[in-house]
């Protein structure tokens, strides 16, 4: 039970959740609610590995991952933007679909046997940081490094780009960006699109480095909703996003390891003796997630947050008052 | 009143629009009408709700597609597809509702959909370029505030900002005095004749007679989606005429309203303090009373806590101090049933979604209040015989007009609608009644058969609170006015006589924009008018 060894592995899962997060930060932002990042993580979970096998190249992998969630994100954009409907049931119709194709597909792949993953490097100079050199760039997937990146770049563009203009305007009043001829549901439908891609990547970054190999189902554990919640938690903000990933990375990972020792603090550990509290500390992430949604569900409380005033709204072009 | 310098009339045509034909599902919103507009004029454009007069701007500045006519801007023929198109045309509309994204900031706002700057924002600099722009037309607003922040004359400068910035030589303003307080609307129209002095030409869009002779070199008249006057001189014209014009017959402008007899203290709210949705304080430290058989009215430019008020007295929303009694009850902070018991009656801001239940049948709806009593009630079970017969008596003594009771009530027009509601709250009897915007959207007719009922009410020994934002409604049927500033009382005055006399306006205008009563007392009225 070494602190930075928790706290290295939490960053590391913590990026799964980061990228997932940061899509869907995206997707709201726009103004569309998308429950549907689990069934996008595992499509591209099984995307990256499956064709990570088949081409031998996992960045190839990690590309066509990308598509392939960003494509099947695309029916929750037909669905809630072009046809108007709720957007709660298309994300959640959405889970189950890409759950279910990639159950399929990915059928008998966790036998394929070993693959070649994503590289793992050191940071030179930045390593010997003391204590965050260990943690932070020593020996982590290139997928962290890229996490760091994304991060600022994510922020800078949101709040200080003419298209992160556009796209806030679209979330927060769209009547407002359609009267200035700023195509509502184009943009929609393109950070719908991104909010896939990066689910894609997520699910990429747990087959092809964090977690490596495809366990069905499990490969993704519910992250997806995790993610769905860190938004809210986030308050749609991605350095918030980043802090609240590598939090519940690090849970993950400390409910793991706490589970090993018979000895927690010179006590005896309930966690290893009674499975039945290990289920229960593996539970909470969830049941955080599940009162973060609640909350979150409330009209109130959202606009208290800073909710995307348009999220979960469909765009429909005035005719007549309103 | 000043009168602007008018326009010579040889002066070009800016805008020239022929026989435009626009219809929604089952309305003619406009039939082949004609409008124009010359250089350098405020031209007003009048009608009722409904007339088609937003609908015609809605044309002349891209959001809508005409079905027929052509318009021709300095001569020129154009088709508009997008409100984009007439942009670049030098039309620009500032909307009833503002187009402005809150949680951004004025030039952001102004920049937004524009081509320049490209991808980085660089807002230190467009900020200076924004206020410039500002400064040249009289605009003061902070180019860095973020909307939010500002009140809503100043939202509507950043409006009137954005089109200029684009370089838009003709200004549509949809009813641009709605929301603003008395000094707000000579602010705006000092500004509206600076433009006009550069060179610009405006539409006013109003339904309010005494405005549009104020501010407008000429006037054009909508009624039904037809034409009933273009161009009309708007010196020589009178307010009855150009009533008749909008409305098609004589309109009484008086009320027949009996001196009042203000009976027992019903309504008493002491020190309330509130939260709006968002969790920042709405009310602070509100107190206020009405008695028995009187109209009292709370002024206020909208979001200053008016709502918030209504609803801690019905009990839709937790007080967070202080306490609101009806007759001696403690009503605030227990359930709305509660008040309802004891005789409260509720017409609420919202007709469509509190008011009523849009898909429930008219019967449904003036049951709500009832069906836990006889005769609607029999051994716990509705009686629908009765609820039906009830219905049909309301329907005759309000005259609501419905084919049947049994039609849901979201197909029912904004006055017939209200007359249902005040139906199902008038006929429990009530000894207290708060009225909020009741007759906000309504045409004249129904706005007249509002405020009968309101009297009626106050005749009947009931005691009233009136909430609107519509100043001559409140000296007309009150007996008394507070005024309401961001949620605290800034005073109390006693309206008397049928013509509510200038001081009285302003004085009620300097403390909707938030001079405490006592303050003008000692200043003196007139201060800074």
């Amino acid at each position: 039970m070494d602190a930075i060894i928790i706290l290295q592995a939490g960053v590391a899962t913590g990026t799964v959740l980061l990228f997932a997060t940061i899509g869907e930060i995206f997707a709201e932002r726009s103004g569309v609610l998308n429950l549907g990042v689990e069934g996008m993580m595992l499509i591209g979970a099984m995307t990256a590995f499956s064709t990570t096998i088949a081409t031998g190249n996992p960045w190839v992998g990690v590309l066509a991952a990308m598509f392939a969630a960003g494509l099947i994100s695309q029916i929750h954009a037909f669905i809630t933007i072009t046809l108007q409907a709720d957007q709660v049931v298309s994300g959640l119709a959405l889970t189950f679909l890409g759950t279910g194709i990639s159950l399929v597909l990915g059928e008998g792949l966790s036998k394929a046997g070993t693959v070649s993953l994503l590289p793992n490097f050191s940071i030179p100079l930045l390593s010997q940081i003391p204590f965050l050199g260990p943690i932070l760039f020593t020996k982590q997937s290139v997928m962290v490094y890229i996490g760091y990146l994304l991060v600022p770049l994510t922020w800078y563009y949101i709040n200080r780009t003419r298209p992160g203009l556009n796209l806030r305007s679209v979330g927060e009043y769209p009547s407002a960006a359609d009267s200035l001829g700023i195509s509502v549901f184009r943009l929609r439908y393109f950070y719908v699109f991104v909010g896939g891609m990066l689910a894609g990547l997520a699910g990429a970054t747990i087959s092809l480095a964090v977690a490596p190999g495809w366990f069905s189902e499990l490969t993704t554990a519910g992250q997806g909703w995790i993610a769905v919640g860190l938004v809210i938690f986030a308050q749609w903000d991605p350095v918030r996003a980043m802090f609240g990933s590598y939090a519940f990375g690090a849970l993950r990972r400390l409910i793991l390891d706490i589970q090993g020792p018979t000895l927690l603090l010179g006590f005896d550990n309930p966690f290893y003796y009674n499975p039945y509290w290990g289920f229960f500390l593996q539970m909470l992430p969830y049941a955080f997630t599940v009162i973060v949604l609640v909350i979150g569900s409330r009209e109130a409380m959202r606009k208290r947050l800073g909710a995307p005033a348009a999220l979960g709204n469909p765009y429909v072009r005035g005719e007549r008052g309103k | 009143m000043t009168q602007t310098t008018p326009s010579t009339p040889e002066a070009p045509l800016a805008v020239e629009m022929r026989g435009i034909v626009k219809r929604f599902p089952g309305v003619l919103a406009n039939d082949h009408v004609d409008f124009e507009l010359r250089a350098g004029e405020i031209h007003a454009l009048l009608g009722e709700n409904g007339a088609g007069k937003s609908t015609l701007m809605n044309v002349l500045a891209g959001l809508y597609r005409q079905e027929a006519g052509i318009i021709k801007v300095k001569g020129n023929p154009v088709e508009f597809y997008s409100p984009r198109d007439a942009i670049k045309s030098g039309i620009g509309m500032v909307h009833q509702h503002f187009m402005l994204v809150p949680s951004q900031t004025v030039t952001e706002n102004v920049l937004l959909g524009l081509d320049d700057p490209r991808f980085f924002m660089r807002l230190p600099e467009y900020d200076a370029k924004v206020a410039a722009v500002g400064e040249r037309f009289g605009l003061k607003v902070d180019p860095r505030a973020k909307i939010w922040q500002l009140s809503v004359g100043e939202q509507q400068r950043v409006e009137l900002l954005k089109m200029l910035y684009r370089g838009a030589n003709v200004l549509i303003m949809d009813e641009p005095t709605a929301v603003l307080a008395p000094q707000e609307i000579d602010g705006l129209f000092d500004i509206l004749r600076s433009m006009i002095s550069q060179g610009k030409s405006v539409i006013f869009i109003s339904h309010k007679l005494h405005e549009v002779t104020a501010i407008a070199d000429r006037v054009s008249v909508l009624r039904r989606g037809v034409a009933t006057a273009s161009g009309v001189p708007s010196k020589g014209a009178t307010r009855q005429e150009l009533a008749r014009l909008m409305v098609g017959r004589d309109v009484i402008f008086a009320l027949d309203k009996k001196p009042g007899n203000p009976g027992n203290l019903v309504l008493d709210v002491q020190d309330v303090y509130a939260e709006n949705d968002k969790g920042l304080p709405a009310l602070r430290g509100l107190s206020l009373n009405v008695r028995a058989g009187e109209i009292v009215g709370v002024a206020g430019v909208a979001g200053n806590g008016q709502s918030e008020l209504s609803q801690v007295i019905t009990g839709l929303r937790k007080c967070k101090q202080g306490e609101v009694k009806l007759a001696g009850d403690l009503v605030s902070n227990r359930n709305t049933l509660f008040g309802i018991q004891h005789g409260m009656a509720y017409v609420p801001e919202d007709r469509n979604h509190v008011g009523s239940a849009p898909n429930l049948s008219v019967t449904d709806n003036v049951i709500m209040k009832k069906y836990r009593q006889p005769p609607i009630s029999r051994a716990g079970f509705l009686d629908m015989g009765a609820a039906t017969k009830l219905a049909k008596e309301l329907k005759d003594a309000y005259d609501i007009i419905v084919p049947s009771v049994t039609t849901p009530v979201r197909l029912l027009s904004g006055g017939n609608l209200q007359r249902v509601i005040l139906a199902r709250e008038i006929s429990g009897l009530p000894s207290f009644m708060v009225a909020v915007q009741p007759t906000r959207g309504l045409d004249v007719g129904a706005i007249e058969g509002v405020h009968r009922l309101l009297l009626a009410q106050r005749e009947a020994g009931a005691a009233v609170l009136l909430i609107s934002e519509e100043l001559e409604e409140l000296l007309s049927l009150s007996d008394r006015v507070y005024v309401i500033y961001e949620g605290k009382i800034m005073g109390e005055v006693k309206v008397g006589g049928v013509e509510p006399d200038e001081s009285l306006i302003e004085m009620i205008g300097l403390m909707m924009t938030g001079t405490p009563l006592d303050q003008i007392h000692k200043e003196g009225v007139g201060a800074n008018g």
